[in-house]
């Protein structure tokens, strides 16, 4: 056996349900001994079911899971050398507190001394001393969750699962746990794997946070590489708060967006290629100008330094600026988040330690490496496959559409096409009976000046609409797709 | 007139016709027990009731045997509705509904009709009445009074506790006996009340399926009532079965606080 660097490693494991369902599609993860890592994703993403198969309590329907080397996918629980802090806590109501504690040690047959000592040194741990006698419903929220934890620890397990632990908990108590979870893991120096739905939670406490949506995994690294290098759209969105903005990268640390051409420190996504451009609220910098600044706006270097001149926080050098009118201001305790629109239509949400009331005409700047780069996953069409029918119609998505005649001359009834769809050419219904097909809303991306939905049709279809409309997550929409907006060419093979 | 409506319309009022049924038939009989119990035919105070009871070997006798049979009862219908809650109750088992639904099945019909077909089994297959046949007529008749306060516990577990049992190092095996079983203990109480109690009164039965020839307290009780100048005796007898009654029930409400408690 290959002595391995890796304490889990977690290869290419799917989770299928009987319903055919994915709650993991092709799941890979290595953790090092020692580490804090956090699996953190919306709820239904699959992170509970990552760690039910890491425990053991559920099996994965393919791919394997290694503990130190050691195959385990198939091996039951009980055998496995980690423990699990539930997240309702799951302590034996039947027994009292010091019982609790020592159910796996008297499961292992340790004498009674020895049992004795190691209760009280977790309980000392997960600072419960004095409680060893109590029934546990007489204790409270936080004092269940030191218990369900001591019980974990006492077992000195080499991996300890934390199933969203602290949910269930009031703020303050949750800030407080948090410390004691850091401070024990430091103490313990095992590894800790933790599922939470709280973005905040797992950067303050993790080494690396695996961000999961859907049953994948759309990013692993380090807290500040999640918030500071988002990969994707989904993960910029769901960690923390940012501008996303359809841009180019017109080359290597030049990007287009909002008009302009912005210094950047991204390489490597080619000439002229169609990306997302992410910025923090916090990121840009913000100040006053006078009202005729925002017309005189020619580009780059139209500013000039006087105005900058004003503002010493902001800083100095030869940086893109654009303007536009602060629109609403809310005081959010340490700083005020305000939303700017520019006069091509784009809004901005910014925060800063400064006030710039609605009606204010504003300057602002970013810096190069402040400005974070994703390659677009999709962008302008939907593709899908179809197939011509005789009555003229074209079959995609689970329905029959109706198309112009040109776009399907000389192709037979039967043949198959693929289909493209602009995702601003997608009608949204407010009553599901006026569309086609129905479906709902299952994610909203701002994008400055446009909504990206992508919307879930109820056959399981996942369509991309631009449009300016504001939806909610999870509203029902009826499709339409004007004949006229579908584009039919050969299937290529 | 109006102060008519007033109490008629208040909520209160809707509780008359229950405490009026509640004292009639049941606070009453049960002060009318205690008094024959204390008295002689012509009505007099005594104790001679009493004693003649735990002098009287042949009552005494019948009792213990009556417990005897309901211990017994309980214990098979325990043995057997055990393991058939819990196989009800698995996750895994695709048709809780039709099981519990055959086992609800019998109790639809009279169960004096259903011990009248026991009796004519047990003659068509030939086999004797007497001990045998009693016992499996009573089991046949409890057995859902012991299946559900058992499957309704069990069903409402929180499986984590069993995933946490696992998890601490518990095989299938000791986390049945280490959790499932100590956290089902309510609806095992629950059952073995609502299957001894019964049991240790039950007369018709017995004497349906032992053509007579076993008695039980509650025949002896019904013979004793039945007999003019022997109703007072028959009174304490009664007594005595309330008085273990409500001692069983009291032991079954110790750990059964109600919330956990399995009772349909």
């Amino acid at each position: 056996m290959k002595k391995s660097d890796f304490i889990i490693e977690v290869n290419h494991v799917s989770k299928q349900f009987e319903d055919g369902k994915y709650a993991l599609n092709d799941v890979s993860l290595q953790v090092k001994k020692g580490e804090f890592v956090t699996i953190l994703g919306p709820s239904g993403c699959g992170k509970t079911t990552l760690l039910r198969c890491i425990a053991g309590f559920q099996v994965a329907s393919s791919g394997e899971i290694l503990l130190k080397g050691e195959d385990v996918t198939k091996t039951p629980p009980y055998k496995r050398p980690v423990n699990t802090v539930f997240q309702k806590y799951a302590l034996f109501p039947h027994l009292n507190v010091f019982n609790n504690v020592a159910f796996g040690l008297k499961l292992k047959k340790e004498d009674p001394q020895t049992i004795k000592k190691k209760v009280r040194k977790a309980l000392k741990m997960a600072n419960m001393t004095g409680y060893e006698e109590r029934k546990v419903d007489t204790l409270s929220g936080g004092q269940q969750q030191r218990v369900a934890i001591a019980r974990a620890i006492v077992n000195e397990p080499e991996v300890l699962l934390l199933d969203e632990p602290l949910s269930a908990l009031d703020l303050k108590m949750r800030h407080d746990m948090q410390i004691e979870l850091k401070e024990l893991h430091e103490k313990l120096g095992i590894t800790f794997i933790y599922v939470t739905h709280d973005q905040e939670e797992a950067l303050t406490l993790s080494d690396r946070v695996v961000v999961m949506n859907e049953g994948k995994i759309k990013q692993i690294g380090t807290p500040t590489d999640i918030y500071n290098e988002p990969q994707n759209c989904f993960v910029a969105d769901f960690i923390g708060e940012s501008n996303i903005l359809s841009g180019t990268m017109i080359k290597d640390k030049k990007v287009q967006f909002c008009g302009q051409v912005f210094d950047c420190i991204d390489t490597g996504f080619g000439e002229n290629k169609p990306v997302d451009v992410v910025i923090r609220p916090e990121d840009i910098y913000l100040w006053k100008v006078q009202g005729d600044k925002v017309q005189s706006d020619k580009g780059p270097d139209a500013a000039s330094q006087a105005d900058l001149d004003e503002e010493d926080r902001v800083p100095k050098g030869k940086f893109t600026k654009w303007y536009g009118e602060v629109q609403s201001c809310i005081f959010k305790g340490v700083h005020y988040e305000m939303r700017v629109l520019t006069p091509d239509n784009y809004e901005f949400l910014i925060q800063d330690y400064h006030e710039y009331l609605p009606g204010t005409e504003v300057g602002m700047l970013v810096r190069p490496e402040d400005i974070q780069i994703m390659k677009k996953e999709h962008y302008i069409y939907n593709y899908f496959e179809g197939e011509v029918l005789k009555n003229g119609k074209v079959r995609f998505i689970d329905a029959e559409w109706e198309v112009m005649p040109q776009q399907i001359a000389g192709l037979e009834p039967g043949e198959k096409v693929q289909v493209r769809v602009p995702f601003r050419s997608i009608d949204l219904q407010d009553y599901e009976e006026e569309g086609k097909l129905s479906g709902e809303v299952h994610f909203i991306l701002y994008k400055g000046n446009h909504y990206h939905l992508t919307i879930r049709t109820d056959e399981g279809h996942d369509l991309y609409v631009n449009t300016n409309d504001v939806w909610d997550d999870g509203d029902r929409v009826g499709i339409v797709i004007p004949k006229t907006e579908i584009l039919i060419s050969k299937a290529d093979n | 007139m109006s102060k008519l409506i007033r109490i008629f319309s208040s909520r209160r009022a809707w509780a008359w016709p229950y405490v009026f049924f509640l004292m009639l038939f049941v606070v009453l009989p049960l002060i009318l027990v205690a008094v024959y119990a204390f008295t002689d035919i012509d009505g007099h105070f005594t104790m001679r009731n009493f004693l003649k009871f735990f002098s009287h070997s042949e009552a005494i006798q019948t009792f213990l045997y009556s417990v005897m049979i309901a211990v017994f009862n309980t214990a098979i219908c325990l043995l057997i509705g055990y393991p058939a809650a819990y196989i009800m109750a698995q996750e895994d088992f695709k048709t809780p509904k039709v099981m519990a639904m055959l086992f609800i099945l019998p109790m639809w019909i009279n169960f004096l009709l259903r011990t009248v077909a026991t009796v004519e089994l047990f003659n068509m297959l030939g086999l004797p009445l007497g001990e045998g046949a009693l016992l499996f007529g009573l089991c046949y008749d409890y057995l859902p009074f012991m299946i559900y306060p058992i499957y309704n516990t069990l069903q409402k577990m929180d499986n984590s506790y069993v995933e946490a049992a696992q998890d601490l190092g518990a095989s299938r095996w000791q986390s049945f006996w280490k959790v499932i079983v100590p956290l089902s203990m309510p609806g095992v109480y629950s059952g073995i009340v609502m299957v001894f109690m019964p049991t240790v009164s039950t007369f018709a039965i017995a004497e349906l399926l032992t053509h007579n020839n076993i008695k039980l307290f509650g025949s002896l009780i019904q013979d004793y009532i039945t007999t003019t100048d022997l109703l007072n005796y028959g009174a304490v007898l009664s007594l005595v079965l309330l008085v273990i009654i409500a001692l069983t029930s009291f032991f079954g409400d110790n750990d059964d606080n109600g919330e956990k408690g399995g009772m349909i």
